[in-house]
């Protein structure tokens, strides 16, 4: 299954294989210095593992490589970069082309999430106080 | 043009419209050039708002909050002309759909909805669908706060929210801001009622795990009282929860109702709250100027002082008896003395409910420019709303309501009728329910039989999943296929007003497609005969019990 990566360079091991089932809170000390999780999409339509991915992420501070197996298609790309993946397995046509769009592809966003891109919210805030003391003059 | 009294999208929000109909023009050529297989295909196109029906595409248009501004209903009556066969759908969801769309259509379609700030977005698929609320919101004398405002709030955190688009199953939020619940928000996924409490805060009321479809559910409180700011933590909270526990295993035991039920609400909660503790105060608070600032766009429009009496009304009100009654039934108290909200029926007798063309389109819109500050609701009844309309105005809005075919004075009453599209666009329905309910409709037709029998609420669902919500009717019909012969359930007593929601019992065995008129014939004589002075029929039908309706009915058909 060919394989893409943000970070080709990322260390793999230890790596740590997750059911989508799994409850990633109670991983504890099986968590400690793992390189790579890999999370499971069994059907595409089941979307458990953005969760997981979203908790490992924020709630645990995982910093390693999170891998998308399964039934993985270009048009999850946006959610599942936005969710903390960073690595893909996928055998679909035109899947390397469309992870180099993937982020551009919405240029706005709304959720405050893990990926550190700034809501349309907090971009209006910080447009707001630009223009305040402005009109004020 | 009047400006617009709700929500504005600024260039973050067409900006992200525009990469979306961009991105779905795009799968789409994919399917049509067999890149995407159909299965892979599916969800892409429902999360853009298209279903694939009996005979063609529907698609099915987001309408937040039921407002549109007129400048909007031109253009979907534009979009029904071009792309359709000139005539849409009003839902019981507040959306609009056209039923006769082509595949390679459909993205221009969006496109064009895109240039009055529209979309198609999340109005099908496992999703949080586009969130719906009072139809009388910033209008209602009984009003709160206006629910749009967090509506809205929410409309944006839950557009391509990117841990949500694969739910378990569709997730239908509503929002009321009035004691007297217009929006059904305990037969939702997550309802949310607006109220005051003693310290004189407003804040929110979390229900969870309402709905109809095949297992009736009325939602169970989280949350007795969350305060607004917290809105988006705990909904993110909830849907977490929901989104790693639903059940995926049954698309009928999917929906979050079914969790709430097999877990109880004690654990439900407990759940939800815990998932909340970790979030609260993180960047899902609302900052009190995103708020405001959204919550300024809904100020309502500048209303001059207008006389509540004005004798050329009265004189119309006493000589003119259709008029009378249309406003007595078509018309609410506003917040302010010398106005009115103002429904268009969209149920003219023996017409599919909810229905309206072009030209209809166009017509209401033209109303609303003229007297109702270019507004108008869609309400989850299917029918239209003029929220602001001056009393001195009412006999003019009233003619031209009637030259359109929309100033039937029966909005509450026997023949304002809910039905979902049934057999014959829909691939899911079991049996017809548009010509079921338009039979009824001219049986019902004399304005003033409908007066004598009052508040009925009557709702059609061609299958079990209940678009419909035949189980919240005071009268509910279910169509059932029985050997391929299209039968009719009846059940009595369903409710979703506020404190008195109810799920409607059967009756007794289902009957022919030609004895359901009969048959609610004989419940309305049931009622008539049993009535004491000021009963509704579901009062008379509560205090008497379902036997004397059985008996007269199953002796009927």
């Amino acid at each position: 299954m060919p394989l893409f990566r943000l970070n080709p360079k990322a260390p793999e091991a230890p790596a740590l294989t997750l059911a989508n089932t799994d409850d990633v809170l109670q991983l504890g000390a099986r968590l400690h210095g793992v390189k790579l999780i890999v999370l499971n999409f069994p059907k595409f339509t089941d979307g458990r593992a953005y969760s997981q991915a979203r908790l490992l992420r924020e709630r645990l501070g995982y910093q390693g490589e999170l891998r998308a197996t399964g039934a993985v298609f270009l048009d999850q790309l946006p959610f599942l970069l936005r969710c903390g993946f960073s690595s893909f397995e996928s055998d679909q046509k035109g899947f390397g082309e469309a992870l180099e769009k993937a982020r551009t592809l919405f240029s706005v966003v709304y959720q405050p999430v893990g990926d550190g891109r700034a809501t349309a919210a907090e971009l209006r805030l910080k447009r707001r106080n630009l223009t305040v003391p402005l009109a004020a003059d | 043009m009047p400006d617009t009294h709700f929500y504005r999208y600024d260039d973050f929000d067409r900006t992200l419209i525009a990469e979306r109909v961009e991105q779905f023009r795009d799968q789409v050529r994919r399917r049509l050039s067999g890149e995407l297989t159909e299965e892979q295909f599916k969800p892409l196109r429902l999360t853009n708002g298209l279903y694939l029906q009996l005979h063609a595409y529907m698609l099915r248009i987001a309408i937040p909050y039921g407002t549109l501004s007129s400048r909007q209903l031109r253009k979907l009556a534009e979009i029904a002309r071009k792309y359709d066969r000139g005539y849409g759908h009003f839902t019981t969801r507040q959306n609009l759909q056209l039923n006769w769309i082509k595949l390679e259509d459909a993205p221009d379609a969006l496109a064009a909805l895109a240039e009055v700030d529209m979309h198609a977005m999340q109005t099908s698929g496992n999703v949080v669908r586009n969130v719906t609320a009072d139809h009388f919101a910033g209008a209602a004398a009984d009003e709160i706060e206006d629910p749009r405002i967090w509506c809205e709030v929410v409309r944006q955190w839950s557009t391509l929210h990117p841990e949500f688009s694969f739910l378990p199953r569709k997730f239908k939020i509503a929002i009321t801001g009035s004691p007297n619940d217009r929006a059904a928000v305990r037969v939702h996924d997550i309802g949310l009622r607006l109220w005051r409490n003693e310290a004189g805060e407003v804040g929110f009321e979390v229900i969870v795990g309402g709905g109809l479809g095949r297992t009736p559910m009325i939602g169970k409180t989280l949350r007795e009282f969350l305060p607004k700011e917290e809105l988006l933590a705990y909904l993110e909270a909830a849907l977490r929860v929901y989104n790693r526990y639903g059940r995926r295993d049954n698309l009928y035991k999917a929906r979050i109702k079914i969790l709430v039920h097999e877990i109880g609400a004690e654990k439900m909660r407990e759940e939800v709250e815990a998932e909340y503790a970790a979030m609260k105060d993180s960047a899902l608070k609302l900052a009190p100027e995103t708020i405001e600032a959204i919550a300024n766009q809904f100020a309502p429009p500048p209303l001059p002082h207008r006389s509540a009496i004005v004798p050329e009304v009265e004189r119309l009100r006493l000589e003119d008896r259709d008029f009378a009654l249309w406003l007595k039934a078509n018309t609410n108290p506003h917040r302010l003395a010398g106005y009115r909200i103002v429904t268009a029926s969209l149920k003219p007798a023996g017409a599919p409910p909810g229905d309206a063309s072009s030209v209809q389109m166009e017509g209401v819109a033209d109303i609303a420019d003229a007297y109702s500050q270019g507004e108008v609701r869609v309400s989850h009844e299917q029918n239209l709303v003029f929220p602001h309309v001056v009393i001195e105005d009412l006999p003019s809005v009233y003619a031209a309501l009637k030259r359109l075919g929309f100033a039937e004075a029966n909005v509450g009453k026997i023949t304002d009728i809910i039905a979902c599209p049934g057999l014959d666009y829909c691939a899911l329905a079991n049996a017809r329910s548009i010509p079921v309910a338009q039979r009824i409709s001219n049986h019902f037709a004399d304005l003033a039989r409908q007066h004598d029998i009052g508040d009925l609420k009557i709702k059609i669902s061609g299958c079990i999943n209940a678009c419909g919500h035949h189980h919240v009717g005071h009268i509910g019909i279910l169509g059932v296929d029985k050997n391929g012969v299209e039968l009719y359930q009846i059940s009595l007593g369903g409710d979703v007003d506020f404190g008195k929601t109810a799920i409607g019992t059967i009756l007794g065995p289902a009957v022919t497609a030609d004895k359901v008129v009969e048959a609610v014939d004989a419940l309305v004589a049931t009622y008539l005969e049993a009535r004491e002075k000021g009963e509704r029929f579901v009062d008379t039908y509560r205090r008497i019990g379902a036997q004397p309706f059985k008996e007269r009915v199953y002796a009927a058909v």
